[in-house]
């Protein structure tokens, strides 16, 4: 079709009678019947209307499609102007009058001629849509009911096609309703210019709040041609409410306007009256939506989801794009759900668009969501800040609305709050930066571990602390690991939890698996950590804390206690030998009863005694005897009881933590010396083989205490498993020499013995292999998040 | 101000793109398509890390005779990513305000993506998130 370029008032003029003709509302079709009566309403003669229709292409086409439509109306317009009809007529011809359609039947046909014609200076942008109302009211016919715009007019919506309103509702409506409803809407139709409310309105707002803005424009646009309508208007009084959309005009008065402003004033005040008419709810459509909602979400004050809303909606057949648009618009918190207040604006809004209404660009503020409801509410300031949001995409909302009472407070809010809500989301990432902090720290762990119980992430420090125990205590067997053993025992909880954890992991055979352990070991290290701290608050040099006061145990559960004891000795010894030491000491005790089971990794907590130890592990069978005993001593010695080192022996669980409580308190303890490392490696693995009641008296003791413990920490059941089950190797070894006493049986221990220390340091060392990688690749990681950082300068 | 913003999607089609209409779009385009190289390979390189909200600025990637033009580039947990570019001859240093304009991006896109009847994968048409892009693009006179 040859290029159609049209005023707004054309537009919307058209737009408003294509709709008329849509009787079908197909939006893309004109009834020929109807479109036949339009034309023989412009009062043209019938071969002129024949050679318009052969023009448009409606005769090519056979029917008139919208663009077929309205270049036939550009086309009437021209015949009615007086000009030859040619094709090109329809683009040259400038400040085409609008076409005339004089329809003695067709009220509304002339009610938009009248108006529009009233129009036709107003070729501007929405100041043609202001005319149109005056004009309407013009119309002869006393179907200047226009009262378009105003709903409350309702007696006079009466036209029979109330434009583009009654048929085609959608799906749940009732015609009847409908047509008085959409009256509300289609009072555009009849001033098309509704159809943008947004920009329709803003004149309104100016308007009311005195800017003449809008009124010069209409005023510009009022030339005589609309004078005549609107001194016509005055005429008819009661059609004076036609006026609606001299809002502003009353307060602007042009000389012309006069005369009209009598009446616009009328309108104007009605307008302020009703400042959002035409996006207004009556209470009969309100109620209609509300019986809606109810069939959706029975609950008033609920929600309706957008999937559910989706469909329902669909059935109005409006095109997605439009639905979408409208959900823009009626969903004012942007939480993909409709309130009671959102379901009705969109409903308003469909209703609107299919009676041929233009979606406004802003939600008009008739229909926003009752703010008020909102501001009662708590969150105050979030609303403003949601609706400056989604109500104002960009900042226009302010400037058009200042007037609207309920929103007026809002609209200057929403920048305000529409800077809140970006600085939320800062905050929010400020969070993020937050946490990259935190894992900034954690690299810092295992260089400065040595002393800094950083006590950030619990596995992953734990490992990180267990790393450089182990690294440290198997680099060097002098005090640097002790310290390490001694300070965070000190220091922190988490410290000794770390590491304790460090045992425990090192203990169990994937260091990591046991994070319950972990989790579980921070208490009983917690327990075992207080208590020492207690005790150690005194000696924060190498002395490890006293170990934990001895717990009295109704019973000992576990063989464990034997392997307090060796770990103890062995923590003591390991403290010799470095802080490596205690991580295979801390392995959990298993109890007697699971000495088979935990074989394992009673070899691996023997052996990491015993490595240490393994000073002299052929000493272990004669050792342990004197160890036990020695240890003993030592412990009621050094304020670490035997019953501590019972416990130590007796906490299997607690051996991660008593790892590190008992490295404390083995660092005191380390005064025996390998000695006890040797008994308790020797007992553990004694205990280990024998796994049960062999074990020593003393080891009985402190099992109660153990159990007692245990009882309190029953999570690390695993680690306290195996190290029981060391321990109780190792105490069952002493037990044996000394109920032996032969040489072959202390060679098949200590045969015995290093078998399991090796299996231990096998262990172990897959352990600090993957521990390794892990501190490696978090180390990658963390070096990546710096470069991302780092802003960019390459390229 | 920006010139040039796009929105592209997880699987690198385009869900958006819009330029000022004076220069010669298509280097925009242009440079957006080189841009996503840029940000294909950090949000690889970031692997396991988490993903950063903030993607990198890329800096200068391509600077031209006219004036300087960076993109930068912005990437959602979803994969979706933003590219903006802007013309930076005006203002050096502003990293808190293409910061910023991300997020008033994300935030729209959030909102588009609430919209029950936007499909994703479709190309975005919401009229709010074309406004807001337009109050971001450059006022060229």
């Amino acid at each position: 079709m040859e290029g159609l370029t049209l005023s707004d008032a054309e537009q919307k003029y058209y737009s408003d009678l294509f709709s008329y003709c849509d009787i079908e509302s197909t939006k893309k079709v004109a009834a020929n019947g109807r479109v036949l009566e339009l034309f023989r309403a412009a009062q043209l003669p019938n071969d002129v209307v024949l050679q318009i229709m052969e023009l448009c292409g409606a005769t090519r086409l056979g029917y008139f499609g919208r663009s077929q439509f309205y270049i036939a109306l550009k086309l009437v317009a021209v015949a009615q102007s007086g000009f030859p009809l040619r094709v090109e007529s329809i683009n040259t011809v400038k400040d085409l009058p609008l076409p005339r359609f004089v329809a003695s039947k067709n009220e509304q046909e002339s009610r938009h001629a009248a108006s529009y014609s009233s129009d036709s200076e107003n070729q501007g942008s929405y100041s043609g849509v202001i005319p149109p109302p005056p004009g309407r009211g013009q119309v002869k016919k006393g179907s200047v009911s226009h009262d378009t715009v105003q709903p409350r007019t309702s007696a006079d919506q009466q036209e029979p096609a109330s434009p583009v309103v009654s048929p085609q509702q959608s799906p749940p409506t009732s015609p009847h309703t409908w047509r008085k409803h959409s009256r509300h809407p289609s009072g555009g139709n009849s001033e098309r210019p509704l159809a943008g409310p947004g920009p329709f309105w803003s004149p309104f707002g100016e308007a009311q709040s005195g800017s003449s803005a809008g009124d010069a424009v209409w005023s510009g646009h009022s030339p005589p041609p609309p004078q005549e309508t609107w001194v016509s208007f005055a005429d008819t009084p009661p059609t004076s409410t036609l006026l609606t959309m001299h809002p502003a005009s009353v307060q602007d008065q042009t000389t012309v306007r006069t005369v009209a402003s009598a009446t616009t004033a009328n309108e104007i005040r009605r307008q302020s009256s009703s400042y959002d008419d035409p996006w207004k709810i009556t209470d009969e459509q309100r109620q209609y939506y509300v019986n809606q909602f109810k069939t959706i979400q029975p609950d008033l004050n609920g929600f309706i989801p957008g999937s559910a809303a989706k469909e329902f909606f669909t059935k109005s057949k409006l095109p997605i794009l439009e639905l979408s648009h409208i959900w823009e618009l009626s969903d004012f918190d942007k939480d993909g759900a409709l309130t009671l207040d959102e379901f009705c604006a969109a409903f308003h809004l469909v209703v609107a668009r299919k009676n041929g209404y233009d979606l406004p660009e802003k939600l008009p503020e008739s229909l926003m969501p009752k703010l008020i409801d909102l501001e009662d509410s708590a969150d105050v300031g979030d609303q403003p800040g949601e609706v400056g949001y989604s109500g104002s995409p960009a900042e226009a909302p302010p400037s058009k609305s200042p007037s609207m009472p309920s929103l007026n407070q809002t609209w200057p809010e929403l920048n305000q709050s529409s800077e809140q809500w970006e600085t939320f989301s800062e905050r929010s990432s400020s969070s993020q930066t937050l946490t990259q902090f935190d894992s900034n720290i954690a690299p810092a762990d295992p260089d400065t571990a040595i002393v800094h119980p950083v006590p950030i992430r619990m596995t992953p420090s734990k490992i990180h602390m267990q790393e450089m125990e182990l690294k440290r205590t198997g680099s060097d067997h002098t005090n640097p690991t002790s310290p390490l053993l001694v300070k965070p025992s000190d220091l922190s909880e988490e410290s000794k939890i770390n590491s304790s954890v460090k045992f425990a992991s090192g203990n169990t055979v994937d260091g990591y698996s046991s994070s319950d352990s972990f989790t579980s070991d921070p208490e009983q290290i917690g327990n075992n950590v207080t208590h020492q701290r207690s005790h150690s608050g005194t000696s924060p040099d190498n002395t490890a804390p006293p170990p934990p006061p001895p717990r009295p145990q109704p019973s000992h559960s576990r063989s464990s206690s034997l392997d307090m004891n060796r770990t103890f000795a062995v923590t003591t010894g390991q403290q010799q030998a470095g802080v490596v030491a205690h991580p295979p000491a801390v392995p959990p005790r298993p109890q007697p009863s699971q000495a088979p089971g935990p074989v394992v990794h009673r070899p691996v907590d023997a052996d990491g005694l015993i490595t240490h130890t393994s000073t002299s592990p052929q000493q272990i069978p004669e050792q342990p005897n004197f160890a036990d005993f020695s240890q003993f001593e030592v412990f009621a010695a050094s304020n670490v009881n035997e019953e501590q080192d019972d416990e130590a022996e007796k906490h299997p669980d607690i051996l991660p933590v008593e790892k590190a409580s008992d490295s404390a308190s083995s660092l005191r303890v380390a005064k025996t010396d390998s000695k006890i490392e040797e008994k308790t490696a020797a007992s553990v693995p004694a205990n280990v083989s024998k796994g049960t009641t062999p074990l020593a008296p003393p080891p009985k003791p402190v099992r109660r205490r153990l159990k007692s413990e245990d009882e309190l920490r029953p999570e690390v059941d695993e680690h306290t498993q195996k190290t029981g089950v060391l321990a109780a190797v190792l105490a069952s070894q002493p037990s044996i020499p000394r109920s032996v006493g032969k040489d072959k049986k202390a060679i098949q221990a200590s045969i015995r013995r290093n078998k399991e220390t090796n299996t231990v340091l096998a262990r172990l060392n897959s352990e600090l292999q993957q521990q390794l990688k892990d501190v490696l690749e978090e180390r990658i990681s963390l070096e990546v998040q710096l470069e991302q950082l780092r802003p960019f300068s390459h390229l | 101000m920006a010139v040039c913003v796009a929105v592209i999607a997880k699987e690198n089609y385009p869900l958006y793109i819009r330029s000022i209409p004076t220069e010669n779009e298509l280097k925009f385009h242009y440079m957006v398509h080189t841009s996503l190289d840029v940000v294909d390979e950090k949000i690889s390189a970031m692997g396991k890390a988490l993903v950063d909200q903030r993607e990198l600025y890329l800096g200068l990637l391509y600077p031209t005779e006219d004036y300087k033009l960076c993109s930068y580039g912005y990437v959602t947990n979803s994969k979706v990513k933003f590219v903006m570019v802007v013309d930076s001859s005006n203002t050096a240093l502003r990293d808190n305000e293409i910061r910023s304009m991300f997020r008033k991006l994300h935030n729209s896109y959030t909102d588009v993506m609430c919209n029950p009847f936007y499909n994703p994968g479709d190309r975005i048409q919401s009229r709010a998130f074309d406004s807001m892009v337009t109050s971001m693009m450059v006022q060229v006179c």
